[in-house]
């Protein structure tokens, strides 16, 4: 580990825009450039931009890279076809998760994996540890820039600057083609807001060119840059996880509620833990809950039951600009884990009682 | 970002403007920038009567929550009425319409224990 912090590609525009900047997962990102509220609001109504620069970009290649990645990751890969995007996690040998991650197929023996900045080391080695199938590996996370357009009018402002159709690229699709005069941008209709949109990669050398387009062709759309702040309520608005507060080494992946992406179909690191863990029960969900009475749950603040036993924990928690409630996401007992149910947030001294809600919490 | 000369400030970042035996405190320009949007004060000390340094409150942004720690020993008379339905007002007018509560100060030998607004500024180095 390294004591200095790194800096995207655009971090000089960050600051001559005014954004705050604060240390992230190693790196010194903009967290708000006005206000996030008024970030988030953008996103949801119209068009923003995110540099997710920080983001790690491994490519795996040759005839054997399926084989590492379908041992790696707990979704089915063998389902995907060039041009097709995949959310996956990395089981860690011991029932928790190394991290998450998107998996794009480039071709039938290239494939992409987009990880967590904070975990970019952390992966690599454990990839690499498990690599016993001789594919090849690459880590190009320090060469790519990745800018995430996302909102309702995302759309029609890349198109202003490509004549790559985006009409047919489906949700978890992407294709390759020029964007801004930059050839071979990987154009990914994924994000992590539910808003809708794009995610744009490009070598760190192109990333400005492409951020200034994006700005000058935004204008009547009213696009702005969003930081880390409003991508966090966002995100937190459709349930969706985040690594270090909601999974993490601890956590396994079906309590997670990522059962979705655990396929017992093939053989992949943990697969007969966690098929044993899903016939035998689980002890506890990761559920969405509103707090019925005034206040904000944050991350760590223990989740009681009506005698004030600790019988769970926050691990995400703010006030949902869109729906004005405040909510969270925590680990509860399984028999608690139902919407509808009452539980109660021990925020700072005070029990405040809350309800189990279904995901998302924003509806579009 | 301005910083009054007629108020005092503490290193958290609370100010307090004195008015007879009274006083009102809030946050500063530079807490509420640092803070972001504000959207709860959490305040249910009124009545109580708080030490030097003691928290008063919390104040609740949209990524994180901070306490409130009073500039002086004395009791809360009042919180702003007006941050229940518009917590926001911190944030646009964090000396004025922003203010926190209204106390009484038990002990007038703390304020000059307090940083003046030059003093506040060199601490932000501003």
């Amino acid at each position: 580990m390294t004591d200095t912090i790194q800096k995207t590609a655009l971090h000089a525009v960050h600051q001559s825009l005014g954004a705050k900047m604060v240390p992230f997962a190693g790196f010194d990102m903009p967290v708000r450039y006005s206000s996030d509220l008024d970030e988030h609001h953008t996103v949801r109504k119209g068009v923003g931009v995110f540099d997710v620069s920080h983001m790690g970009e491994f490519w795996i290649m040759g005839p054997n890279a399926l084989d590492l990645i379908q041992w790696v990751t707990s979704n089915d890969a063998s389902k995907l076809t060039p041009g097709k995007v995949q959310y996956s996690c990395l089981p860690n040998g011991k029932g928790g998760i190394v991290d998450d991650l998107l998996v794009y197929c480039i071709g039938t023996e290239e494939y992409m994996l987009v990880v967590n900045a904070s975990n970019i080391e952390k992966d690599w080695n454990w990839i690499q540890s498990q690599n016993r199938f001789g594919a090849k590996m690459e880590n190009f996370s320090d060469n790519i820039s990745l800018l995430a357009v996302q909102g309702p009018l995302a759309k029609q402002v890349i198109q202003k600057l490509t004549d790559v159709e985006l009409d047919p690229i489906a949700y978890y699709n992407f294709t390759k083609g020029t964007v801004a005069g930059i050839e071979n941008v990987i154009i990914s209709n994924t994000g992590y807001t539910g808003a809708g949109g794009f995610e744009l990669y490009v070598p760190n050398d192109k990333v400005e060119i492409l951020w200034n387009a994006l700005f000058s062709a935004g204008i009547p759309e009213g696009i702005k840059p969003i930081g880390l702040g409003a991508r966090d309520t966002l995100r937190l608005e459709m349930g969706f996880c985040l690594y270090g507060n909601d999974i993490d080494d601890s956590t396994n992946p079906l309590e997670a509620g990522l059962g979705w992406i655990t396929k017992f179909t093939k053989d992949f690191v943990d697969s007969d833990y966690l098929k044993k863990l899903k016939e035998n029960g689980l002890s506890r969900k990761l559920v969405g809950f509103e707090l019925i009475e005034k206040g904000i749950a944050r991350g760590h603040y223990p989740v009681k039951n009506q005698e004030g036993e600790q019988i769970g924990m926050v691990t995400s928690g703010t006030i949902s600009p869109s729906i004005g409630k405040s909510i969270g996401l925590a680990y509860v007992p399984v028999d608690l884990s139902k919407p509808g149910n009452r539980i109660f947030i021990d925020v700072r001294g005070r029990l405040l009682e809350a309800e189990v809600v279904s995901l998302p919490f924003y509806k579009s | 970002m301005t910083f009054p000369e007629n108020l005092k400030y503490t290193p958290e970042h609370e100010w307090i403007r004195v008015e007879g035996n009274e006083a009102y405190v809030g946050i500063s320009e530079f807490a509420q920038g640092e803070l972001g949007d504000i959207v709860f004060v959490d305040i249910n000390s009124v009545g109580q009567e708080i030490a030097k340094d003691g928290v008063f409150g919390s104040v609740e942004a949209v990524k994180t929550v901070s306490d409130l720690f009073l500039p002086v020993t004395g009791t809360i008379l009042e919180v702003n009425p007006a941050l229940n339905n518009a917590p926001e007002l911190v944030n646009s007018d964090p000396y004025g319409e922003g203010w926190m509560v209204k106390i009484s100060i038990s002990d007038f030998g703390q304020l000059s224990g307090l940083m003046d607004s030059a003093a506040y500024k060199s601490l932000l180095g501003v």
